[in-house]
């Protein structure tokens, strides 16, 4: 059966989170588009197996992850033990007044383990429910919880911010620059 | 609306994961990943 043009439209169309996934994951944007790329050439030949109808972001999403996971266990370990030594250098120190730009912002979430990183960013970035993460990740739903729980008390402690006391001054802020957060 | 919340929605964490990850998916996309669905549309349609 030859792939629709429906489903390379959807393809095309999932690229920019597939890209977001694959650094978050990665922490490095070149292997992120390589595994974006594996990612496309494995659905483009797997596109029987996807059922239509069926959520295809997740359907990519795993087949990214899986692919992550198994060239990290190609390299082993130490590229990616290289990698987090370089950001650790250029890592800019907490800035002052308590606001957390971005650069302090990527490197705690770099200090995360990656399946605690996995399951905070599925679930509060990229918009999947607990149940669908935990589909992707082939584990249980309360495992995924718990690690979106432990991820977070982890940022909380790198970026100094205790879960709602920094909420107060930000709160206003937060409001102007029209926050999603549901 | 969830009764568990482990994220906790309204937290400067989840702020600025969402911020984190909206600049990454706001990039612009490389030309390669357009080009490689069209490259394996045409070898598709050279295989007949």
């Amino acid at each position: 059966m030859a792939v629709s043009p429906r489903f390379k439209t959807d393809l095309i169309a999932a690229i920019p989170s597939l890209r977001a996934f694959a650094v978050s994951l990665s922490q490095n944007a070149d292997r992120a588009d390589d595994l974006v790329q594996e990612t496309l050439v494995k659905a483009w030949d797997k596109h029987e197996s996807f059922q239509l109808g069926t959520n295809l972001k997740a359907w990519l999403f795993t087949i990214l992850r899986n692919e992550f996971y198994s060239q990290m266990r190609k390299r082993g370990r130490e590229v990616q033990d290289t990698d987090g030594a370089m950001t650790a250098r250029l890592a800019v120190h907490p800035s002052q007044h308590g606001k957390l730009d971005l650069k302090d912002f990527r490197s705690a979430l770099e200090q995360l383990p990656e399946d605690q990183r996995e399951a905070i960013i599925l679930i509060g970035a990229s918009g999947f429910s607990y149940e669908e993460a935990a589909e992707i990740c082939g584990c249980a739903v309360g495992t995924i919880k718990s690690r979106v729980s432990r991820a977070r008390t982890r940022l909380q402690d790198i970026l100094k911010v205790s879960g709602e006391a920094e909420y107060g001054p930000d709160a206003i802020s937060a409001q102007v620059m029209g926050s999603s957060a549901a | 609306m969830r009764r568990e919340d482990p994220l906790g929605s309204n937290s400067e964490i989840a702020r600025r994961l969402k911020q984190y990850y909206d600049d990454l998916v706001s990039e612009e996309i490389p030309d390669r990943f357009a080009d490689l669905l069209s490259k394996l549309e045409q070898a598709e349609s050279s295989k007949g």
